[in-house]
C-alpha cells in the first residue's frame, strides 16, 4: 500500500485531461445556445459513436492487415440476435459473456 | 423482490428519481465488475500498488485510459507520454458530454459539474437511450446512475488489485466481452424508435462508419479511429438528412 509523490502527480495530471473534457461541454452549453444544426449533428453522436465502439471491437488491427476479430464476430451475431428480439440490457449482456465463454472454451 | 424484475430502459417512469437512476445502471455492471477486477489484476502485475488502483480508479474513472496507462507506465513512457495518451484515449467523453448536456441545463453549474465529472461510455450510453426513449432524464436520476457506476468501478477495480494473483484471467470467462454485448444492445435500443425512414438513413450510416472505420485503422490506433470517425459520420448524417 504505497506510492510516490511523482505517481501522484502523473495521476492528477491523467485525471485533469480526462476531467476537462467530460465537465467543459456541461458549462458551456450553459451560458452558449448551441446553433441549431450542431444540436443537428449532435443528435448523430450516440448512434455513431456506439456503432463506432461496437465496430471497431470486431476488427483486429494487429497484423499487416487490418481483418476481422473473428471470435468477437461470432459471439456478437448471437449477442445481437437477443439484443433484437428481447430488447432487454441485461439479457443481451448475460448472453453475450455466456457466448464468449462457451466460444473461448472450444477454440 | 421478484425474480422477474424488469431493469432498463424499458420502463417508461418519467419521475425524476434516484432510485430509478440505481436500477437502470444494474445491466450495465457486470461491464463495470468484470472489467474492473480485470483491471486491478493487470495494474497489480504492472507493478501498481493496490492505494494507486485506488487513486487512479477515483481520479482517472476511464476503464481503457486506466489499461493503457499501466502498459505506458510499466514500459518507463515518459508522463508527458502517459497524460498526452490519456488525454486522447478519453477525448471522445466530450463529444458524450456535449450530447447529454442541453438536456441537463435546468440544473445549477456545480450540478452540472458532477454530472461531467462521472460521465463514462456506459452511462452516456444508458442516458441517450433514456433521452431517445422519454426525451426527458433527470438530475437524480442521472446522479443515481453515475454514483451507482462510478462506487462499483471503484470497488471493482481495489478488488481485483486485492485478490491479485489469485483470480484467474478474467478473460476466460468471456466477461470481457461484456462491454461489446452491451455497448450492442443500447445501439439496439437507440435505433428502435426512429421511425423507418430514419432507421434506414442509420442502417447506411453505420454501414458507413464500417468502411470508415476499417481504412482509419490501418493509420490510426482504435481510439483515435472512434473518435474521428464519429465526426465524420455525424456530419455525413448531417449532410444527408431529408
Amino acid at each position: 500500500m504505497t506510492t510516490s509523490l511523482s505517481m501522484i502527480l502523473l495521476m492528477i495530471g491523467c485525471a485533469l485531461v480526462t476531467w476537462l473534457p467530460r465537465v467543459i461541454p456541461f458549462i458551456l452549453v450553459r451560458n452558449v445556445e448551441l446553433p441549431d444544426v450542431v444540436l443537428k449533428w449532435l443528435a448523430y453522436i450516440p448512434v455513431c459513436i456506439l456503432s463506432a465502439l461496437v465496430l471497431e471491437s470486431l476488427f483486429s488491427a494487429e497484423g499487416a492487415f487490418v481483418t476481422f476479430d473473428w471470435l468477437n464476430l461470432a459471439a456478437f451475431i448471437p449477442t445481437m440476435l437477443i439484443a433484437i428480439t428481447t430488447k432487454s440490457l441485461s439479457k443481451t449482456v448475460v448472453v453475450g459473456v455466456l457466448t464468449m465463454a462457451i466460444l473461448r472454451f472450444f477454440f | 423482490m421478484s425474480l422477474s424484475t424488469q431493469i432498463g430502459v424499458k420502463e417508461s417512469v418519467t419521475e425524476d428519481s434516484f432510485i430509478q437512476g440505481v436500477k437502470d445502471c444494474i445491466p450495465t455492471l457486470l461491464g463495470y465488475i468484470s472489467i474492473g477486477l480485470a483491471f486491478g489484476v493487470i495494474a497489480i502485475t504492472s507493478n501498481l500498488s493496490v492505494l494507486e488502483i485506488f487513486l487512479l480508479s477515483v481520479l482517472v474513472y476511464a476503464g481503457s485510459a486506466q489499461f493503457i496507462f499501466c502498459g505506458l507506465y510499466l514500459a518507463g513512457a515518459p508522463f508527458s507520454v502517459i497524460i498526452l495518451t490519456t488525454f486522447i484515449v478519453n477525448l471522445r467523453h466530450f463529444l458524450m458530454s456535449l450530447t447529454v448536456a442541453p438536456n441537463l441545463t435546468r440544473y445549477s453549474t456545480l450540478r452540472n459539474v458532477g454530472f461531467g465529472t462521472l460521465l463514462t461510455d456506459e452511462t452516456f450510453g444508458v442516458a441517450v437511450t433514456k433521452i431517445m426513449k422519454e426525451k426527458h432524464i433527470g438530475g437524480n436520476w442521472m446522479d443515481g446512475l453515475n454514483l451507482t457506476a462510478y462506487l462499483t468501478w471503484i470497488a471493482s477495480c481495489t478488488l481485483g488489485g486485492v485478490l491479485g494473483k489469485w483470480i484467474p484471467n478474467a478473460e476466460n470467462w468471456g466477461l470481457d466481452f461484456a462491454l461489446i454485448a452491451m455497448f450492442g444492445a443500447l445501439l439496439v435500443l437507440n435505433l428502435v424508435d426512429v421511425g423507418k425512414s430514419k432507421l434506414m438513413h442509420y442502417l447506411k450510416l453505420i454501414a458507413l462508419m464500417a468502411i470508415i472505420l476499417y481504412i482509419l485503422l490501418y493509420f490510426v490506433p482504435g481510439h483515435l479511429a472512434v473518435l474521428i470517425a464519429t465526426v465524420i459520420v455525424a456530419t455525413i448524417g448531417v449532410v444527408t438528412e431529408k
